[in-house]
């Protein structure tokens, strides 16, 4: 078995995330060799990524490049399954928070924002005690009044068992 | 019937009767002190030659009768501790026929696993019978029709043998030295891929999935005739098989820990409406069992919660029908597994409205008690829960021959591994979900004082939560199935007011039809 092809589909499995291909890869890989390497390393970054541990996923990520670097938009890919958690859960949130989740700091994070301002519709504003203040677009999870109430509406079949009494 | 017969071997050789595990030691209970295999009994002799002629007269209600009930009660009656006589003893009552023998084979060696332990010998000439058995039908003409029961029985035999040989053949501590010689000699008996293989050959021979959609628009009235073919004297053999062997794809890979690949395989049967399966009681509660722990793993507890919810109705109200079925046993212990899973991901996502009156009240009876040890986050309660529930999981690989170590095991301690730190993962959302379920509005600081975190950790808690309860659907899309919902505006969590919306419109359809169904029965009173 080549160990380094199944490492790198475990780096693809954990740029699918929010998907659970990585839990599924797992569950086929024999326990003894989820102790040795490459495996332990990637078990500990998927577990601090399932737990949203930012800070010591890319303090891990950092320390291991090695692993990830063969797969192309690792990076990015992980920062993007940050931004959807971040979007799932808040309407707005401080810089640090958002700069601790998508290990950005300083000027490129400044550029960062300001082309999601521009094209995705997000906001940052002043807040009172210096830093900034992120907006994040509406969408139905973070603005729960966007969620389409599905319960008053009554689907076909339903009322299809009413035909017959009606003719 | 019609077939090409090809040569009568099956994997035997001249020694059959000579074989030492067909010595045995005197049974008290047993009523011929001398065994022999090549004595065929009146009994036996009768119910062979009914049953052939039932085949071929393609009397579909008396093969069942024969299979149901006299195969039992003469197992019962004289082959308690036994073997049944071997093919080639009841062969000439039966004209020799090459498939009837082959059928038989197949029901002697299922009595074999069911009452005596079965030899590694007899566990390769079974996967030897199997082989012929699946040759012929694929490749063959045969022409008949066996009831749906007998058709899924072998499905569910084969597997289940396939299983208990990984099993076995894991458990290298007790092996001699023979044994050891033929399982590395014969390496591909009971190999995973010889066995995946044949499944996915029914499949595609028979062109079910093709049959399948047609039903659909009505092309084909594969499901309406309950798979049996009526018209053009044709069989239903391969059609069914291929049929089953959907659920047995589903099963096999749960079994080897590959769920999404399972639940692939079962995307041609819809398990919400009925079918096929739900006619024979042992494939509709295998089917759903296997459907709902695919789904326990991938966590969409809410898939999991309904499908458990919609057959645990099922086998309430149909429980009584089967007491006299063979498989009442069996359906009991699929039973208590299924409350066992429902217990668990009602403990790992609580919803309230999902789970029917009767079947909750079951629930709290049989598992109140753990799952309030469960909400407290007691591991070893999600531990004895998911070890009496889950499949007996398998290795597929061939264990290293060389190392004498019991191998059997390893298989379910992974899984098992897996499911606790998924529930390890998730152990500060249940204290979360309670606080919040008592406040509208709470900031950061407050909650984290009260849940005895620092903020970072409570944080990352919040987010946490909010990535396990919203999970990826079939298409892709998000779906959230948590009970109680936030957002976090800068720090301030700001809980949902999710109201408990009335739905009228049901409750009038559902009276409407009352009272239609009311009058239709007063107006044919005749006074």
């Amino acid at each position: 078995m080549n160990i380094q092809i199944v490492a790198r589909i475990l780096v693809k499995a954990l740029m699918a995330l929010p998907a659970p291909d990585f839990n599924l890869c797992m569950f086929l890989i024999p326990e003894k060799l989820q102790m040795e390497e490459p495996f332990l390393t990637l078990i500990t970054l998927a577990h601090f990524l399932e737990t949203a541990r930012f800070r010591d996923f890319w303090d891990e990520a950092e320390r291991n490049r090695q692993i990830l670097e063969v797969v192309p938009g690792f990076e990015q890919a992980i920062q993007r399954f940050a931004l959807h958690v971040l979007s799932l859960s808040y309407q707005r949130l401080p810089r640090l928070v958002l700069a601790e989740a998508i290990n950005m700091e300083g000027l490129s994070l400044d550029k960062f924002l300001e082309h999601q301002v521009v094209n995705n519709g997000w906001s940052v504003e002043k807040a009172p005690g210096g830093g900034q203040i992120i907006g994040l677009p509406a969408n139905e999870h973070n603005y729960p009044e966007l969620k389409k109430n599905i319960a008053d509406s009554i689907p076909l079949e339903h009322v299809s068992k009413l035909f017959p009494v009606l003719t | 019937m019609a077939y090409e017969s090809s040569s009568y071997g099956g994997g035997y050789d001249d020694s059959y009767e000579e074989r030492p595990e067909l010595r045995y030691g005197r049974d008290a209970e047993q009523q011929e002190p001398d065994y022999d295999t090549n004595f065929v009994p009146d009994a036996v002799q009768s119910f062979v030659v009914y049953l052939y002629r039932y085949i071929r007269e393609k009397n579909v209600y008396e093969i069942l009768q024969m299979y149901e009930l006299n195969f039992q009660k003469l197992s019962e009656r004289m082959f308690k501790q036994s073997p049944w006589p071997a093919a080639e003893a009841i062969a000439p009552y039966v004209d020799n026929d090459h498939v009837f023998c082959l059928l038989y084979r197949e029901l002697w060696f299922r009595h074999v696993y069911a009452r005596l332990t079965p030899t590694i010998t007899q566990r390769m000439d079974s996967w030897d019978n199997y082989c012929s058995l699946f040759q012929i039908i694929l490749h063959g003409n045969v022409n008949m029709q066996l009831p749906n029961q007998w058709l899924w029985d072998m499905i569910d035999e084969f597997i289940y043998q396939f299983q208990s040989f990984c099993q076995y053949r894991a458990k290298l501590k007790t092996k001699t030295e023979q044994e050891l010689a033929l399982l590395r000699e014969y390496a591909d008996v009971w190999n995973v891929y010889g066995v995946l293989n044949y499944l996915q050959a029914l499949i595609e021979k028979s062109n079910i999935i093709q049959i399948l959609e047609d039903d659909k628009d009505g092309g084909t009235n594969f499901t309406a005739q309950n798979g049996y073919d009526f018209q053009g004297g044709g069989s239903n053999v391969l059609k069914v098989l291929g049929y089953f062997s959907i659920v047995g794809l589903l099963r096999v890979h749960c079994l080897l820990g590959d769920y999404y690949c399972g639940l692939k395989c079962l995307l041609p049967i819809d398990i919400h409406q009925p079918g096929v399966y739900s006619n024979v009681v042992g494939c509709q509660i295998t089917t759903v069992y296997y459907y709902v722990f695919a789904n326990l793993m991938l966590r969409r507890y809410v898939e999991a919660i309904k499908a458990c919810n919609q057959i645990l109705l099922i086998i309430h109200k149909t429980k009584q029908d089967h007491q006299a079925s063979s498989q009442f046993q069996q359906i009991l212990k699929k039973n208590e597994q299924l409350y066992a899973l429902l217990a668990i991901c009602l403990s790992l996502c609580p919803q309230g409205k999902l789970v029917d009156e009767t079947v909750n009240s079951q629930l709290r009876e049989k598992q109140g008690e753990k799952m309030l040890r469960m909400q407290r986050n007691d591991e070893a309660v999600f531990d004895e829960l998911f070890s009496f529930a889950c499949p007996k999981f398998i290795t597929p690989s061939p264990p290293n021959y060389d190392e004498l170590v019991n191998y059997n095991q390893d298989a379910y301690r992974l899984q098992l591994k897996l499911f606790l730190s998924e529930v390890r993962q998730q152990q500060l959302l249940s204290s979360i979900r309670s606080y919040l379920k008592l406040y509208s509005a709470i900031p950061i600081s407050k909650l984290a004082s009260f849940m005895d975190v620092d903020e970072p950790t409570l944080r990352m808690a919040l987010l946490t939560y909010k990535h396990k309860t919203h999970v990826l659907d079939y298409e892709g899309r998000i779906m959230s199935n948590a009970d109680v919902d936030f957002y976090i505006d800068k720090d301030v969590v700001q809980i949902v007011d999710s109201k408990v919306t009335k739905r009228h419109g049901d409750y009038f359809i559902r009276h409407i039809l009352k009272f239609e169904e009311l009058i239709g029965v007063l107006e044919s009173v005749q006074l």
